[in-house]
């Protein structure tokens, strides 16, 4: 399994960079997908089908919307050569590259190995919950129920994206 | 926008229901199967982006759809708050508190209030989804103009 999740990390990671270095931005978009149809196949090697449901939709959909746009405003990436701003802007993003680096690396030398018994919170969780929330589904019952409130959260930033693109897109008020 | 040929349009015609359906069967059996609001909410959103890519936008026609899908995501969202809040006012005052009988798990009616929130939830995350694809579409319609 190790092996999958490795060749389609491999081929998400070529598919970032061309996106990156298309010059038509059409298949730059088509090749972001690769990224996210590839993270659909690694939540399924992973056994996380909920997740994957959610991912194949929303992609479907940014994919779609993308394209929408792409073909409506210009297929042509256009360059400009950076100003001094620009050339610290680049230099600040170098360093913190670096720093993150240092500061992951710290950080995975204290992890379990990947996949390696399950993170301590889980076993409470796991232990009887079709008891105690009487739902099959484990997901649901630990969504719904041991972790409302992080459901309500996410719903609350839904409605606040809404408003924020509402808002944005309100063109008869700013004449 | 325009809509698209003739073969787009049958096909269309014969998959959106299904979609919509598929959507409607991904939140009801939430807490049984894979999936729950947030998956279902999201199909239940294509179903009708679909349709309005496939036969185009009559503008006046999406000015009144937004409206509607403004007004139904607020509205579940305000329902789930309430059901949130409905575990603090019975017995035990927890907020999300899984107040109604549990019944026997697998069953389509058990779980307690877990099929309510994934309702509303996937009402939520479909008109949400509409609301923001209806709103770049009217704005491109707007600028046309």
């Amino acid at each position: 399994m190790e092996i999958a999740i490795s060749i389609i990390t491999g081929l998400m990671i070529i598919g970032a960079l061309y996106a990156i270095h298309a010059k038509d931005l059409l298949s730059a978009v088509i090749a972001c997908g690769i990224v996210g149809y590839g993270l659909v196949i690694c939540f399924l090697l992973l056994k996380a089908p909920d997740l994957a449901i959610v991912q194949i939709v929303v992609e479907t959909i940014t994919l779609i919307i993308m394209v929408a746009v792409v073909l409506d405003s210009s297929r042509e990436e256009r360059f400009s050569k950076p100003d001094p701003q620009g050339y610290i802007s680049i230099i600040t993003s170098l360093v913190l590259i670096v720093v993150l680096f240092y500061f992951f690396r710290m950080a995975i030398g204290t992890l379990d190995v990947f996949g390696s018994g399950s993170l301590r919170m889980a076993g409470p969780y796991i232990e009887g919950a079709a008891e105690k929330t009487g739902s099959t589904n484990l997901v649901t019952g630990v969504v719904f129920d041991f972790r409302g409130y992080d459901t309500l959260g996410e719903a609350a930033v839904l409605v606040t994206a809404v408003l924020g693109v509402l808002t944005i897109l309100r063109i008869k008020g700013k004449k | 926008m325009k809509g698209m040929t003739v073969i787009v349009k049958k096909t269309t015609q014969l998959i959106a229901g299904m979609v919509f359906l598929y959507g409607i069967y991904v939140i009801i059996h939430g807490h049984l199967t894979p999936g729950g609001g947030f998956a279902g909410g999201v199909i239940l959103a294509g179903s009708f982006i679909l349709l309005i890519l496939a036969f185009g936008s009559d503008f006046m026609h999406l000015a009144k759809e937004e409206a509607g899908s403004t007004l139904y995501e607020n509205l579940a969202i305000l329902v789930v708050v309430f059901l949130a809040v409905s575990g603090l006012l019975l017995g035990a005052r927890i907020f999300f508190l899984n107040w109604l009988p549990k019944g026997i798990p697998g069953e389509l009616v058990s779980a307690g209030v877990l099929p309510l929130y994934n309702i509303f939830i996937g009402i939520e995350v479909a008109s949400s989804i509409l609301t923001i694809f209806l709103a770049l579409v009217i704005f491109k319609e707007e600028i046309s103009e």
